[in-house]
């Protein structure tokens, strides 16, 4: 059982003031995923995590074990690196063996446990290159056999995709993903990327200027976000933010003549005259004929669209609502030339409130 | 098609003059050197000739002369090669762990005043080293170390701990931090990282800085000449006054000295050569 828990852990650089105090509980064999712009201190977790950088306060426990002061090789813990960190000067062999030959254990297991993460990763043919003569793929490859042949009690992982190319990215983010269901361990992620956080995780934790933001599923965090940051950051494209004022207690103005109801689920969370951020995401704003068919509460709006962005089974089209630019999405696409217009359908149910000045969801 | 043929011209003409620059200062690296390899090998009559003699011959008369007794023209050569040998290599090895474990520290760690203290290092190169022959006379006279192996490795650790530190800075500051690392949490000690991943990887650089170190006291004159003054202590390039008289100067047995000190010199700079070229093994990391 290897749950990781981090209680009130802060870091700080001299004055500077990186973590500011996180509480997450991870549990055995979860594969959490740390995302947020770069800067957010989820790298510097990570590293507390692993060891690698001093606790200023708060603690790390691993297994149930305080590991505040223990150093990076008593953790039982593997790491990949963005930069792959495999040593240049051994071969693919002796990479993968190395932690073993340091515990000392005997040739033939180290022989046997290479030869196994050698399979899992399908290296068989690389075992005796040296890094520099592997693709960037292949030493991303390399280094997840190497965290894997210590048989650690957690992996962790620095951006390990991010110097690969889009389509490998695409490629290493399914092997991660059925290394884990194969090994089982617990996972702690870290990626700037929400697609790779959306497509990983068990459980997001999404972070911000060294806070975390919000933890849940996937899906919890792209349906039911907390504040407009998380809104904007995870989902692509971004949700749809519009400047509104609460007019009436169920209805609200978003520019001259425009005015919606207000979603079911924000109705009790409203004053009149509270300025919000009435948001919705490009899948809810489809024109008529092109959209989902779904029932649900629903307001029309015409508008003309600005730029299309075809994208085979769907295309985005970008348009104007009270003066501030938006996406919306249609369904089995025809082509669409700028400046044609539409009768489009806003899925009020799936529309969020946030309050404009802290940016926080409006729920009741 | 003018303006593609005077291009291809002027290319052409750059090149020439490339070549001829490089041959020329080429020339007058090379020249010396071969000149004193040629009149180590000639009889004294044709060194002394003008205009000089361009075509070689071959006498080994000099070296004959050089190994043989003190009457005849003999130095001891075998203790001058020993005192060079010991004081080289000693100081070498000194000024390099010296120097690499500066060197690693200013690469990896953050510490009160490292800039300054840096800076402070490469000042101390800006010292001509004669300039503080005659501080180090009188201080190594004082202490009993003058006409030493110990007062000169002392000296010579002194010259090359700032260039070795400055050389291995570089080189250790190239290898980035993820490797140890990532040796750390596959169950390394720090000390452990450092032996097994690091150095390794920095092995070419501190094998030139070495070579460096090594060249600097194997060659050094100015200083040895004021500190050693016996068979016992004296080096090489010391040695070679032993040619020169009150009204003479034996420039044949000078020059088989001197061919005799280049040679191992040389040969080791082959052996090391590889190393000096290829620089650090990357791949292992994504730059």
């Amino acid at each position: 059982m290897t749950e990781v828990t981090l209680s009130n852990v802060v870091k700080k650089y001299g004055r500077h003031q990186a973590v500011h105090g996180i509480d997450l509980a991870i549990a055995d064999g979860e594969f959490v995923v740390l995302v947020g712009p770069s800067g957010c201190g989820k790298s510097t977790t990570l590293r507390m995590i692993a060891g690698l950088e001093a606790i200023t306060g708060g603690e790390v426990s691993i297994g149930g074990r305080v590991v505040n002061d223990l150093p990076p090789r008593e953790r039982n813990i593997s790491m990949v690196f963005q930069n792959y960190a495999l040593y240049p000067h051994m071969t693919v062999a002796e990479n993968l063996g190395f932690s073993l030959k340091i515990a000392k254990r005997p040739e033939a297991e180290i022989e046997r446990s290479v030869a196994e993460a050698a399979a899992i990763l399908g290296l068989d043919e690389l075992m005796e290159r040296k890094p520099a003569e592997l693709s960037g793929g292949q030493r991303q490859r390399v280094a997840m056999g190497r965290a894997i042949v210590r048989q650690p009690d957690v992996f962790l992982f620095d951006e390990p995709l991010s110097n690969l190319d889009a389509k490998l990215r695409t490629q290493m983010r399914v092997e991660i993903k059925k290394l884990h269901q194969k090994v089982g361990n617990t996972i702690i992620y870290v990626t700037h990327d929400q697609v790779e956080a959306m497509t990983l995780a068990d459980r997001i934790v999404l972070m911000r200027d060294g806070y975390i933001v919000q933890v849940g599923t996937p899906l919890d965090l792209f349906n039911q976000p907390v504040d407009t940051f998380v809104a904007t950051f995870i989902g692509s494209p971004p949700m749809n933010l519009l400047a509104g004022e609460v007019s009436a207690p169920d209805r609200i103005t978003l520019g001259e003549g425009l005015a919606v109801p207000v979603p079911a689920s924000a109705r009790g969370g409203l004053r009149v005259g509270q300025k919000v951020q009435f948001g919705f995401r490009a899948d809810n704003l489809m024109p008529v004929g092109h959209a989902v068919e779904e029932a649900g509460q629903k307001a029309q709006l015409r508008l003309t669209v600005t730029l299309t962005e075809p994208l085979g089974t769907e295309t985005l089209l970008f348009t104007e609502i009270a003066g501030t630019e938006v996406q919306a999405k249609m369904l089995n696409p025809r082509p669409v030339t700028p400046g044609e217009t539409f009768d489009f359908e806003l899925m009020l149910d799936k529309c969020h409130i946030f309050d404009a000045a802290s940016g926080n969801a409006i729920r009741s | 098609m003018d303006r593609n043929l005077a291009h291809r011209n002027r290319r052409r003409a750059l090149k020439v003059a490339h070549f001829l620059t490089l041959f020329v200062v080429m020339s007058i690296i090379c020249i010396p050197g071969l000149w004193i390899v040629l009149n180590s090998f000639r009889p004294t009559v044709e060194i002394m000739a003008k205009p000089p003699v361009w075509t070689p011959s071959f006498t080994l008369e000099h070296y004959r002369a050089m190994f043989g007794g003190a009457g005849e023209g003999g130095v001891p050569v075998f203790s001058y090669f020993r005192n060079s040998l010991i004081v080289s290599v000693v100081s070498t090895a000194i000024a390099i762990l010296i120097g690499m474990s500066g060197g690693y520290a200013f690469a990896r760690y953050r510490f009160r005043g490292k800039a300054g203290w840096f800076v402070g290092l490469m000042l101390f190169r800006a010292v001509p080293g004669v300039a503080l022959s005659l501080p180090l006379f009188i201080v190594f006279a004082r202490l009993g170390i003058i006409d030493t192996h110990f007062g000169l490795i002392l000296a010579y650790v002194a010259m090359n701990v700032p260039f070795t530190i400055w050389l291995t800075d570089g080189f250790f500051r190239q290898i980035p931090k993820e490797l140890h690392e990532a040796a750390e949490i596959d169950g390394c000690t720090r000390w452990q990282a450092f032996w097994k991943v690091e150095f390794p990887v920095a092995r070419s650089g501190i094998a030139s800085a070495a070579i460096f170190a090594f060249l600097t006291s194997w060659n050094e004159f100015a200083l040895a000449s004021q500190l050693t003054r016996s068979v016992g202590s004296k080096t090489m390039p010391v040695g070679l006054l032993d040619f020169t008289a009150e009204f003479t100067i034996n420039w044949g047995g000078m020059c088989a000295l001197a061919v005799l000190m280049i040679v191992p010199a040389l040969i080791l700079t082959f052996i090391v050569q590889k190393h000096l070229i290829a620089g650090l093994t990357f791949g292992g990391v994504k730059g």
